[in-house]
């Protein structure tokens, strides 16, 4: 795909050197030089023989720019041989009578081989720097993922040696309130740990590219409050209003998946939005049969500057205080993909961040299925 | 048996973990034994069958699978699973080849001696008393009637099998085929949106909150479970 964005030489002969393997090199080399002499020949009464030369040399030029160095020296040895064989006098024989001929001759020879040379050297540097380059970006980026990732796991990790070390050998010192402290310190570490690691292994789960949703028949409204009661703790009675529209149909969707995204959403609303702030969910079902649901909250909102950024792997806000690894929204944004579906971002009238998903699915009326066997 | 003082069988390779599960079951009164791996979990539980196993599915010899389908030839007390496997096919698979409940690893103690407490229970139920009782729940398989609060619930004839079924297997994890087969037969296991809107039409009628049910418990993407 790149290739065909960029018009850099690189990506050109990049691409030409995929296009083609060597052997076509080769040829498309040989055809080229002989197409180019034989049309000069055509012109032959016209066109003096050593501007031939020069047009020779320009093919050759034109083709160190995208070939390899083997076909290219080819191209330049070959364009000598024609040049020599057909319009150097005497024509049509290898033989020079002329000294300066000779002179020529040679000096075509050595151009079009140190031409070759060049050219294909100059492209090799170029082509080195951008892998470098790229090399540069990659480890910054691995940089920043690891600064965030061991930063994430190390903190609970720290904690949970701290307190245990200090349960154990600080035994008599410590009051009873204090080691209950230490254990509920652990505690929580232990479950912030545990979701990191499941955040990293659902990204390697997007990552691998053999997510397949398992489609199956959900009840919105009892996915909604399954995953406000896994929610409980965190929420820590911070009011939640839900939503659903009545007589909602079954839709038929991965529930894994979809427990995930909106465990995702309101874990993050939940961690970032002020005391005051309210969490609503609603789920309705769209005039064109999608399954849509909103998770908006009354907090501060994203800052407009980066709410395009938000869903990207890794990426946090500026000023967010620690705790996340910026995986959390782009696993939504995944999972929801895996199902064809669309999630956005955006800020409420006057409050808050307002996430709308918008899932396509197969839906089952609850009025038609009051089936008794 | 003693409910409180049950021989629980813990076969499992992870050293650390035999030692948080020994800890936290003998200081609840249960008597321990443990097994590092399917063979001697194996020879363990014929050699003086326990009250209940405990069993890890990422044993070092033999599959943690095979392991369960070979006591089930024999052994028909409960068998919980502990695994840190966590998906939807593992779990079902092991529930489908009898298990009775499964826990994902990590997990919390609180949790597990609940479903331990549970698995016991309905195993040493009464078949021959006919009213089950649950909390504020009252269910008559004689007379096939339910109250709530000794207020008469009316249920449709499929609602009452249903929870008469997960009733009876209190505690026990119910996959959704399995439900769908015993209640609506055979051709029906695939049709699960019957089973959503019964669910949801008993919960109704069942819970104090259908929203935050205490009784039917959703396994999510396995099944239901009876409390």
């Amino acid at each position: 795909m790149a290739y065909f964005c960029s018009v850099s030489p690189i990506a050109l002969s990049n691409f030409l050197l995929h296009k083609y393997s060597r052997k076509h090199q080769y040829l498309v080399s040989i055809v080229l030089i002989l197409g180019v002499a034989g049309i000069c020949f055509a012109f032959s009464a016209f066109v003096e023989y050593k501007v031939v030369a020069f047009v020779l040399l320009l093919m050759v030029s034109l083709i160190a720019m995208f070939f390899e160095i083997a076909p290219v020296l080819l191209a330049a040895f070959l364009s000598a041989i024609v040049w020599n064989y057909f319009f150097i006098p005497p024509r049509f024989t290898f033989a020079i009578q002329s000294t300066e001929n000779v002179l020529l001759f040679s000096m075509y020879f050595i151009i079009a081989m140190v031409n070759a040379v060049l050219t294909y050297k100059i492209r090799e540097i170029e082509k080195e720097a951008n892998r470098k380059t790229v090399r540069e970006e990659t480890l910054k980026l691995y940089d920043t993922l690891l600064n965030s990732l061991s930063h994430e796991l190390k903190t609970p990790i720290a904690t949970i040696i701290g307190a245990t070390d200090t349960l154990q050998e600080e035994k008599q010192k410590l009051s009873e309130a204090d080691a209950g402290q230490l254990l509920s310190e652990i505690s929580k570490a232990s479950i912030r740990l545990n979701r990191q690691v499941e955040n990293l292994l659902n990204m390697s789960r997007l990552e691998s590219g053999f997510l397949q949703p398992k489609k199956d028949w959900c009840d919105i409204g009892e996915l909604i409050y399954d995953v406000l009661h896994q929610l409980k703790d965190n929420l820590n009675h911070k009011p939640v209003e839900v939503c659903v529209q009545e007589n909602i149909p079954l839709f038929k969707l991965d529930y894994g998946l979809l427990e995930q995204v909106l465990y995702n959403l309101i874990h993050n609303a939940a961690m970032y939005i002020p005391k005051y702030a309210v969490i609503r969910i609603e789920a309705s079902l769209s005039k064109n049969k999608h399954l849509v649901m909103v998770v908006e909250d009354t907090g501060n909102g994203f800052p407009e500057d980066e709410i395009d950024y938000v869903f990207d792997k890794f990426y946090r806000l500026r000023n967010t205080h620690p705790g996340g690894t910026g995986l959390g929204l782009s696993i939504v944004k995944g999972f929801i993909e895996s199902m064809n579906g669309t999630i956005s971002l955006k800020n409420g009238e006057d409050y808050g961040a307002q996430f709308t998903i918008d899932i396509p699915a197969e839906i089952a009326e609850v009025n038609d299925l009051k089936h008794e066997p | 048996m003693n409910l409180n003082t049950a021989d629980i069988l813990v076969i499992d390779d992870e050293p650390q973990i035999r030692k948080l599960l020994e800890i936290t079951l003998q200081s609840n009164g249960y008597k321990v034994r443990e097994a590092g791996s399917g063979r001697e979990g194996l020879a363990l539980a014929a050699s003086h069958p326990p009250d209940m196993i405990l069993l890890d599915l990422g044993l070092p010899d033999e599959s943690g699978q095979v392991v369960l389908r070979q006591l089930r030839e024999w052994y028909n007390r409960p068998i919980l699973i502990l695994s840190v496997l966590s998906s939807e096919e593992a779990i079902v698979s092991a529930l489908d080849g009898g298990a009775n409940d499964y826990l994902v690893k990590p997990f919390r103690s609180g949790e597990l001696l609940a479903r331990i407490r549970s698995a016991l229970r309905s195993a040493t139920g009464e078949p021959e008393n006919p009213v089950l009782v649950c909390g504020d729940l009252q269910i008559d398989l004689s007379l096939r009637t339910v109250k709530r609060n000794n207020e008469p619930v009316k249920l449709t004839a499929t609602e009452y099998n249903l929870l008469a079924l997960m009733a009876k297997n209190e505690g026990k994890v119910l996959t959704h085929q399995f439900l769908l087969r015993s209640i609506w037969g055979p051709s029906f296991v695939d049709q699960s949106q019957y089973l959503r809107v019964y669910v949801a039409q008993l919960r109704k009628k069942i819970e104090t909150d259908h929203n935050a049910p205490v009784h039917l418990l959703t396994e999510s993407g396995i099944g239901y479970r009876f409390v």
